[in-house]
């Protein structure tokens, strides 16, 4: 049929149901046959594998559509039920409808006016986009009141639902003992003296029923009509009545559905031209085209079916059973058996874990997996193959660092650029290069691997034929270059938290087989070189290749839209080497400045700053920093060492550059750079910035050891006291508490003030011995100048490596778990000190005592199960955000609007401003006074420069840092 | 002021009608025509027109450059900045900077509260600010604590129980019956009070002897004594039955530009409604940390509002106050869109999703199949997942662009 034909676009998809007329149309064959292979291993006509249903093997053909394995996509078949059965999913709303409508004329039991109350509420609910199945319960609910039909009065019963499809229907008859029940209740009341016995006389008097007809009754000869039998139960207090569940084969429900007219499912919310409720019950199974389970041969040359297959013969063989026993007029009750045991079958083919029955099962216990499964959950079709697909002209491998690449590169293995390619089509004016990569063929490096004619036929290059395809190669052509530097790819690294967790850098084809990465894009991917791993994606067409140039090139994003600010910098010893350069601001002569320019565009050294008492000029370290700073510069701010950095026109004159000038997340320096000049201005400083960095470090060196947090016996022996007199202050809370004398905070029990007090002191503790250790080091101590600089670590970690570790904490509290009353059994109960709960009086660098160690490994054991429990938490709540926002977009007329239109904010933030380019705590970002100054002083050094500043022409957009050395080779 | 009779040439003394022209000319908002102005006019003449020109297009070039582009894939962008740090965020519960005598569910479980739309929260609370003389003085204030605060029998006095003679005997303490009704002058009328609001919920006849109450059950029955006591426990005499715990602070505020010393109380437990009605409290500023019963109180606008605050106090509690507050806000404004709040998640704004598709690829996807089918549901791929799902563009950002530009307009190219 038309299956056949796939769209290449999709309009629309549309839901419905399917006529069983429908699934024999399109099935292919009908199957018969359990079993799938034969003997010699030929797939069986009319069987599971039925060549008709489509071809896994290669080679085969397919009967239906005479493809081949690959191309085909397989063919349903169909399996005819020997007897209707219930569709699981729709259990409840079949249950739903059999309470809703009359058993007998199959009408939905709500009169006029009900009806047409709920058809506006379907309606209006739909147009607000809300559940529909709210309304439809209701109108069950109100259907289900009805004890008559109100169209043909039939009495309506109850409807017992069995989970998971079996249906009951409950009647009230008369109970089987109804003469002795009778007979009871005529009896006077035990309990009540006053009360006598009802003669039979009385009994027909009061009813109204003849006097021999009661006698009849009471004898059990003659059963009381329902009139009769209400009357009775009226005049004598009893309850003649039982329970009878009456079973509803599912053929009588699809009996039953057949009748419901049309205009009753459109009150439900059913759509009846595309799923009428009858269809709900299956009489037709769909079998599923091979390619859909395909079966695997084993090495040993065993077939291993997928679990379908195992369900489908499973219902197949049990269908044929059904249909021989009915055939050979088996009894009623084998008959039901079969009919439940196929119910079970076709369930579990739909869904295998439905509650309150058994998972069907593999032979090796492994619960199948069926249809349900495969659509659901994160691995499921939907998550896992829809909406994340696999993709082609993809990498992956460790990554490491390069500080010689620009922060806009990346370092492509040569086995990964030769593997991964992109389309070159051919002209007159590349012919030449297109030539070259061909001849160069598949294995060495900037070759091809595959050429394609105008035909469309495409060829392997290979290191045969490639000087011989070179020659062929015509305009019109398309060659699959392999990629050379300067091409552009995405790259990425999970998990991808923000945008800037995917952008596009420009290749550099290296050897080896690592990805490398200049070190300042680190924190945007959160990445470090402990053996992480990403992706890259080579793009395909010149389309996605300019957008990524154009948006997603790193320059592009080194401003973060979380906090406006930039989230590309330098980092760690980029810190402490500009901290170094700048801070005491130190001297060094013409080569030494030289080198550590060396790696910048800077070749002509400024003005000296001085000279020397030998006469040679000298240039301090600010200078040398201010060379890679724009011309016109003005910038004042406080760095994290706590001077003030003045900037003027471009040079540096005071201040230390460290985390917070320089530094990734919001340095100052790189920040206003970004905003004020350009995103290119921006790379180009941080490039260089970290180049002059490095060479700083080199030249300066920096290392850390354990001595580096040795102090002198003197300052161990104040941190002794001061952790001493920490202990006598606990000791007198202890000793005030046990008195009962201790005060309590407002709010807090005596043992909570107890232990916040004594959390405060050993904190205090722990704080004062930092201060000595700290007053201890010297300016130039390595983890001081780190902590300084905001390159890595704080004065906390020092303390803890030379003073004192403290208190170790489980759940924000002292450790008060582990033995009854005590912590360890080194203890005494109900012990309080600070040693028994934790307390860590030794610094790491003079090593733990053992009992100090189980306690910090306490401490360091919840952090862990708190970061593991943090990020799955997290994760979910990324993932819902995205979902309830991702469809949000700004209009061009300011409005934030969802895909339908809907309008969200009528500007984005109440102000339409960008959050990438306005950091969250500016106010006021454009400085008209600055500008009018600008203008005025009309300090432009072109026409270019000044039409730029005045925003009448565009910045041009940067192509690639390289343009202008591809210029010079293209020339050649 | 509104833009229609603003007039710049009167204003400024230096700024004639071609300046006004030109300013006026840009897209500029009031606030930055204004300051250009000002500018000029600061220069004293100084400014020919064409260098006003220049400044006006300047200062608009600077400022569309700080605006948002349009098709702009903004709702991402905000999702990922408020996700992104939450895997910096701690999971430890308890503690607050602010009050430190209040617990107060922080960090990630608090935002994933909130971002849930909980109808109650973990740790109810109030922040009270009050009126006049109720934030300055210290007893006015109490006033107000003692009528929000919920007052139990066991903080009025000792109940003790006679077997013997089957009889509740509560000891009112006087002093505190003075503290927590401070405009009674008479101890003995708070204890009558006291007395007749047991007598009305216990159904009994109490007796009432100096500060002493006793009361019995009708028959004697020890387990019906006991059953007193229990429901004597939970009667609550005087404040707010949700409200546990009232903590007064005397806290710096910026009011006007000054910065004013006035009390402030955090309550544990909250119930807004309640306490806007009561006299002293400053209803303008209190607030609770429910954003259902905000809703329900203040309304929808009020509602977001108190997301975007909680939201910014959960980030800034964890140092993560760089958080752009317009990110904050379009989340705010999703989960109040259809003027009820939403929750992000299956049971909200993901589950009412116009698409099929999209709702089955987030949660309960055969479910969804299910229902689409009976419904006989119709999918117009017009959002994101769907054309993920059917492998086209998606309509955001460069996908959502139909319009093809020139490559060049200054018409030099061809050579």
């Amino acid at each position: 049929m038309s299956a056949q034909q796939t769209p290449k676009e999709i309009g629309q998809i549309s839901f419905g149901l399917m006529d069983p007329e429908e699934y024999r149309d399109m099935s292919a064959t009908k199957v018969i046959t359990a079993d799938t292979y034969d003997d010699d291993g030929f797939p069986i006509d009319m069987g599971l594998m039925d060549p008709r249903l489509g071809v896994i093997d290669p080679g085969l053909e397919c009967k239906t559509c005479g493809k081949h394995s690959g191309s085909c996509n397989g063919h349903f078949g169909h399996i005819e039920l020997a007897a209707p059965v219930i569709h699981v999913g729709f259990a409840k709303l079949i249950r739903r409808l059999l309470r809703g409508t009359c058993r007998d004329c199959s009408r939905l039991c709500l009169d006029a006016t009900e009806r047409e109350e709920f058809e506006d509420r379907l309606t209006r609910s739909r147009e607000l986009g809300k559940d529909l199945n709210d309304v439809t319960k209701a109108a069950i609910r109100q259907a289900r009141k009805k004890d008559v039909c109100p169209f043909c009065g039939e009495v309506q019963y109850d409807i017992n639902h069995e989970k998971p499809t079996t249906y009951y229907e409950v009647q009230q008859v008369l109970s089987s003992d109804y003469p002795e029940r009778i007979a009871a209740a005529m009896e006077p009341d035990p309990d009540d003296e006053d009360s006598e016995r009802v003669t039979p006389q009385e009994l027909a008097d009061e009813t109204g029923i003849a006097p021999s007809r009661v006698n009849e009754i009471l004898s059990g000869e003659f059963r009381p009509r329902e009139d009769d039998r209400k009357a009775i139960e009226k005049v004598i207090d009893v309850d003649l009545t039982e329970e009878d569940m009456n079973k509803l084969m599912p053929s009588d429900i699809r009996d039953w559905f057949e009748d419901i007219p049309d205009e009753d499912m459109e009150v439900l919310g059913v759509s009846p031209e595309k799923s009428r409720p009858e269809w709900m019950i299956l009489t037709v199974l769909p079998v599923p085209p091979v390619t859909a389970r395909p079966s695997i041969t084993l090495d040993n040359g065993q077939r291993s079916e997928d679990d379908l297959t195992h369900k489908l013969v499973d219902i197949i063989r049990i269908n044929q059973r059904f249909m021989e026993n009915r055939e050979a007029g088996a009894p009623q009750l084998i008959i039901e058996d079969l009919w439940e045991l196929l119910q079970y079958h076709v369930t579990t083919f739909m869904d295998n874990e439905i509650s309150g029955t058994p998972p069907a099962r593999h032979r090796s216990g492994r619960p199948l997996k069926t249809l349900s499964q495969r659509l659901k959950g994160k691995e499921g079709r939907f998550r896992g193959s829809l909406s994340g697909k696999r993709v082609n002209f993809s990498a992956r491998t460790v990554i490491s660092p390069d500080p010689t690449l620009s922060l806009n590169e990346v370092g492509v293995p040569d086995r990964v650029a030769s593997e991964m390619t992109q389309t070159m089509i051919v002209n007159e004016r590349n012919i030449e290069e297109a030539r070259r990569y061909v001849s160069n063929g598949p294995e060495n490096h900037p070759g091809a691997n595959y050429v394609r004619r105008p035909d469309g036929r495409r060829l392997k290059v290979t290191e045969k034929n490639c000087e011989e395809l070179a020659e062929k190669v015509q305009p019109g052509w398309e060659v699959a270059r392999h990629l050379v530097d300067g091409d552009i790819v995405i790259f990425n690294r999970q998990p991808s938290l923000h945008r800037m967790s995917i952008m596009a850098h420009e290749v550099v084809v290296m050897p080896y087989k690592t990805f490398r990465l200049n070190t300042t894009v680190c924190p945007p991917y959160n990445a470090d070189f402990d053996g992480d791993e990403m992706n890259m994606h080579a793009l395909q067409n010149e389309e996605a290749r300019a957008e990524a140039r154009v948006l997603m090139r790193v320059q592009e994003q080194i401003l973060s839209p979380r906090f406006g600010e930039n989230i590309i910098g330098a980092i760690q010893d980029h810190v402490t080497a500009a901290y170094l350069l700048t801070n005491q601001n130190p001297e060094f002569n013409e080569t030494q400045a030289l080198d550590l320019l060396r790696a910048t565009r800077i070749d002509e050294l400024p003005e000296p700053d001085g000279e020397d008492e030998v006469g040679r000029p000298y240039w301090t370290g600010r200078s040398i920093f201010s060379e890679l700073l724009p011309d016109d510069l003005d910038l004042e701010f406080t760095s994290s060492a706590g001077d003030t950095v003045v900037i003027e026109d471009g040079q540096l004159l005071d201040g230390t550059i460290d985390e917070d000038a320089v530094g990734a997340f919001g340095g100052e320096i790189v920040d206003t750079i970004a905003k004020v000049y350009s995103n290119t201005r921006a790379r180009i400083f941080i490039n260089e910035v970290s180049s002059l960095a490095i060479r700083t470090i080199m030249h300066f060196g920096f290392s850390i050891g354990i001595d580096d947090e040795s102090i002198p016996e003197a300052a161990e022996e104040q941190i002794d006291e001061a952790i001493g007199s920490a202990y006598d202050r606990v000791q007198e809370l202890i000793e005030t508490y046990e008195q009962g004398d201790l005060e309590s905070l407002p709010g807090r029990t005596v043992d909570e003030t107890l232990e916040m007090k004594i959390m405060q002191a050993l904190g205090r503790a722990r704080d004062s011995a930092g201060d000595i250790a700290e007053d201890h080091f010297a300016d130039d101590n390595p983890a001081v100048v780190m902590a300084e600089s905001g390159a890595r670590g704080s004065m906390l970690n020092l303390t803890q490596m030379a003073g004192c570790v403290g208190q170790q904490a489980v759940r924000g509290e002292r450790i008060n778990r582990g033995y009854e009353n005590r912590t360890l059994s080194h203890y005494q109960e109900d012990d309080l000190s600070a040693d028994a709960h934790g307390f860590v009086e030794a610094s790491y660098r003079s090593g733990l005592s053992p009992r100090e160690f189980f306690f910090h490994a306490m401490g360091g054991r919840e952090g862990l199960v708190d970061t593991a429990v943090r990020t799955s938490k997290s994760g979910y709540l990324q993932r819902r955000l995205i979902n309830a926002l991702s469809e949000l977009e700004t209009q061009y007329d300011g409005t934030v609007r969802d895909t339908s239109d809907t309008i969200v904010q009528f500007e984005f933030g109440e102000d339409g401003t960008s959050p990438v380019q306005v950091s969250s705590d500016e106010e006021h970002v454009i400085d008209v006074d600055q500008i009018a100054e600008s203008v005025l002083d009309a300090e432009f050094a072109s026409d270019a420069e000044r039409e730029q500043f005045i925003g009448s022409q565009a910045e041009p957009t940067n192509l690639s840092e390289h343009e202008a050395e591809w210029r010079i080779e293209s020339d050649d | 002021m509104s833009t229609t009779d603003y007039n710049p040439i009167e204003k400024f003394e230096h700024v004639d009608d071609d300046i006004a022209a030109v300013v006026e000319d840009t897209e500029l908002p009031r606030r930055l025509k204004t300051n250009v102005y000002e500018t000029i006019d600061e220069r004293d003449g100084a400014v020919t027109i064409e260098q006003a020109d220049d400044i006006a297009k300047a200062v608009e070039s600077k400022y569309l450059e700080t605006r948002v582009d349009p098709l702009d894939p903004v709702g991402t962008v905000s999702a990922q900045s408020i996700g992104e740090p939450g895997t910096q965020m701690t999971m430890n519960t308890f503690h607050y900077a602010g009050v430190a005598e209040i617990d107060v569910t922080q960090g990630l479980p608090r935002l994933i509260e909130l971002v849930d739309a909980r109808k109650e929260p973990d740790t109810p609370m109030m922040t009270v600010h009050l009126e006049d003389e109720y934030a300055e003085n210290r007893e006015k204030a109490h006033e107000v604590v003692w009528q929000i605060e919920r007052t139990r029998i066991l903080q009025l006095g000792d109940i003790s129980t006679n077997v013997a003679d089957m009889l509740v005997e509560i000891d009112l303490n006087e002093d505190t019956l003075r503290e927590r009704w401070p405009t009674y002058d008479d101890v003995v009328d708070v204890a009558d009070e006291i007395a007749a609001t047991i007598d009305n919920k216990l159904g009994v006849q109490t007796r009432r002897n100096g500060p002493v109450i006793e009361f019995g059950p009708e028959e004697p029955s020890y387990r019906d004594l006991l059953q007193l006591v229990e429901d004597l426990r939970e009667i609550v005499f005087k404040g707010l039955e949700d409200v546990s715990r009232v903590v007064i602070r005397k806290e710096e505020l910026e009011r006007d530009g000054e910065t004013v010393e006035e009390f402030v109380l955090y309550t544990e437990g909250s119930s807004l409604g309640d306490v806007l009605e009561i006299e002293g409290v400053d209803a303008s500023r209190t607030t609770c940390n429910n954003i259902h019963e905000i809703h329900r109180q203040l309304g929808i606008e009020a509602a977001r509002n108190a997301i975007i605050d909680e939201t910014m106090n959960t980030l800034e509690e964890q140092g993560l106050d760089d958080v752009n507050i317009r990110h904050l806000m379009l989340v705010a404004d999703i989960m109040t869109n259809r003027g009820e709040i939403e929750s992000i998640g299956r049971h909200g704004i993901s589950g009412s999703k116009e698409s099929v598709l999209a709702r089955a690829a987030f949660e309960v996807t055969v479910n969804h199949l299910l229902d689409a089918a009976i419904h006989g549901e119709v999918d117009d791929l017009d959002g994101v997942t769907e054309n993920v799902i059917v492998g086209k563009p998606i309509k955001l950002g460069t996908g959502d662009v139909d319009l093809r530009m020139g490559a060049d307009t200054s018409g030099e190219q061809a050579d």
